[in-house]
């Protein structure tokens, strides 16, 4: 009879060689995940270079990378100062987000009529296209960028809102049970149970949400047009539309696919932080 | 309370849910202290639903339990009662010890003072080795244990288990009935093992509550008393063979019925 000493699966049980060919193989394998994209980027964008030049392709039309580079090295000071107005508006509209969605979906997890008497609001709010509301909104805030926080901030809210109260409700029956059986406290509960079980759906909600708060973030600025003081990159695209500035157009919408990937990559090395040794989704799998 | 007085009254218990199933009709019962009861019967026939109103899980519609003097689920020192599910139910974002030290944590009992307890638990289920590892590198039988470790972390003196190894293979099942058996006989705990196996009830039990469905009651209530301590060699017996079929009468008789209900 085997021992439970000797069962396989053991997580500590390799043994120490030379240079295990397990990590020689996981290193290859980070490896190829930085250099493929990196790798298959250039390509593409040596050929966009090429055929500019090919085809004689004049930059009002399409500019070459080259150029776009060099219109973001020459217009830096304005572009970054739009850079930093669209990174604010978006983390701050991200993280009242959050704020909102987490003490919302918690009330609504507590409490099923809260939930059936407000949740059409929310639902409203998020099937509504914020283009449509926009205008509204900058008519009756004053501020505009309070006002384009509040664009930004419907939209990245309701993923967050849904997926914390499914996340909450989601824990495991028996484990439920568990906690009754040993007489739990309400906050016991909430800590050791209802969080860690709603972590993973919540994460979910966070790669999505930094998304939209995003996407929120520039098209309210559109709405909004570039009067007034508001100078996000949406300005500058505007803005470089009107003077036909084609590469300064690019440039600037350049840096909000940068901004972009950034939240991104951020959204998901947190979420690989927070679930990566224990939530199936996270966890890579050897073959 | 004397030593005399049964640790689990059940009377007149019934469990209707709120859909109208009757889960479980007119049960009545009684269990020493110290004894290894086994609830067998087909799925449906209101094991768990009986298992879950002795711990207080469920609350009972008509009837009465009490446990150790007090009524299911009330009063007393929660302490008492260990519970391992079908599923091993653990907390698969926390380690082993976490796992394990969870109920003594729920009790307000720091890490550093509820080491000692876990570490035990650990070892008695053989899993001393293994304190830092999360549920999902382990294997089913070994997930099992640490349930039951779990439920052996506060001390308790009746342990609930519900269909604990059904999932899990032959071979696996009968060591951990053997470790069932030696946890039982070392610290003299009183065990309902809830079950759909004939033999495992018969291997483990001093007696078998043989249950019917539709609506759940109790059909027949079989002592076997003999072969303790049991090992491996008590399943050659002829005394084994014969509870076996004894049981396996028993439990046909509730399948006709169930049979002929339809
Ligand atoms: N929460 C519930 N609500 C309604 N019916 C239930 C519930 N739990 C169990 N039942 C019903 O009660 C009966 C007994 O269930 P259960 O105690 O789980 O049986 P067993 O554990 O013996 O398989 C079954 O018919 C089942 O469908
Ligand atoms: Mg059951």
């Amino acid at each position: 009879m085997p021992t439970s000493i000797t069962e396989p699966g053991l997580p500590a049980a390799a043994a120490p060689t030379e240079i295990d060919p397990r990590i020689l193989r996981e290193n290859r394998e980070r490896r190829m995940r930085i250099l493929l994209p990196i790798g298959a980027i250039t390509l593409a964008l040596a050929l966009w270079e090429f055929l500019v030049w090919f085809y004689q392709v004049p930059h009002y039309l399409i500019p070459a990378p080259s150029l776009i580079a060099k219109t973001l090295v020459q217009d830096w000071a304005s572009l970054a100062q739009s850079a930093a107005f669209t990174v604010k508006l978006t983390l701050l509209s991200l993280g009242l987000a959050i704020i909102g969605g987490v003490a919302l979906g918690m009330i609504f997890a507590l409490s099923k009529p809260v939930e059936m008497a407000l949740f059409p609001f929310a639902v409203i709010l998020q099937v509504t296209p914020v283009i449509a509301i926009a205008p509204l909104i900058l008519i009756y805030v004053s501020n505009t960028f309070v006002a384009l926080l509040i664009c930004a901030w419907i939209v990245a809210f309701f993923p967050i809102l849904s997926n914390t109260v499914i996340g909450l409700r989601s824990a495991d029956h028996n484990l439920r049970d568990m906690f009754r059986l040993y007489q739990a406290t309400p906050w016991q509960r909430l800590r050791y149970l209802l969080i860690p079980s709603a972590l993973p759906y919540f994460m979910a909600a966070l790669k999505i949400a930094g998304g939209l708060a995003l996407i929120g973030a520039v098209v309210a600025e559109f709405v909004a047009g570039t009067a007034g003081q508001n100078t996000g990159l949406a300005s500058r695209i505007l803005e470089s539309s009107f003077r036909n500035e084609i590469p300064r157009m690019f440039a600037a919408l350049f840096l909000v696919s940068l901004l972009g990937v950034v939240i991104f990559l951020i959204t998901s090395w947190l979420s690989r932080l927070v679930l990566g040794h224990w939530h199936e989704s996270e966890i890579k799998r050897e073959h | 309370m004397t030593d005399t007085s049964p640790l689990i009254q059940m009377s007149g218990v019934e469990k209707q849910f709120a859909n109208g199933t009757v889960a479980v009709r007119d049960m009545s019962l009684s269990i020493q202290k110290g004894e290894f009861v086994s609830f067998l019967g087909p799925s449906g026939c209101g094991k768990s639903t009986a298992l879950k109103m002795v711990s207080g899980l469920l609350s009972v519609s008509r009837g009465k339990i009490s446990v150790n003097g007090h009524a299911a689920g009330e009063g007393g020192d929660r302490n008492d009662i260990g519970f391992v599910f079908q599923e091993a139910t653990l907390m698969p974002w926390a380690t082993v010890f976490e796992n394990v030290y969870l109920p003594l944590k729920l009790h307000g009992m720091s890490k550093a003072g509820a080491r000692p307890r876990v570490e035990e638990a650990l070892a008695m289920v053989g899993l001393a080795k293994f304190a830092k590892a999360y549920p999902r590198e382990l294997s089913g039988g070994m997930k099992m244990r640490v349930s039951i470790a779990r439920a052996m972390a506060t001390k308790p003196k009746l342990l609930l288990m519900d269909e604990p190894f059904a999932a899990l293979d032959e071979m696996t099942r009968a060591k951990l009935n053997d470790d069932v058996l030696a946890l039982w006989e070392e610290h003299k705990l009183t065990v309902i093992f809830v079950t759909h196996s004939v033999f495992e009830s018969v291997y483990l039990s001093n007696r078998v509550v043989v249950m019917a469905a539709r609506p759940g009651r109790v059909v027949h209530d079989i002592p076997l008393p003999g072969g303790y301590p049991r090992t491996a060699a008590y399943r050659l017996t002829a005394e084994y063979a014969e509870a076996c079929r004894l049981v396996s009468n028993a439990l046909e008789g509730t399948l006709d019925h169930a049979h002929l209900n339809h």
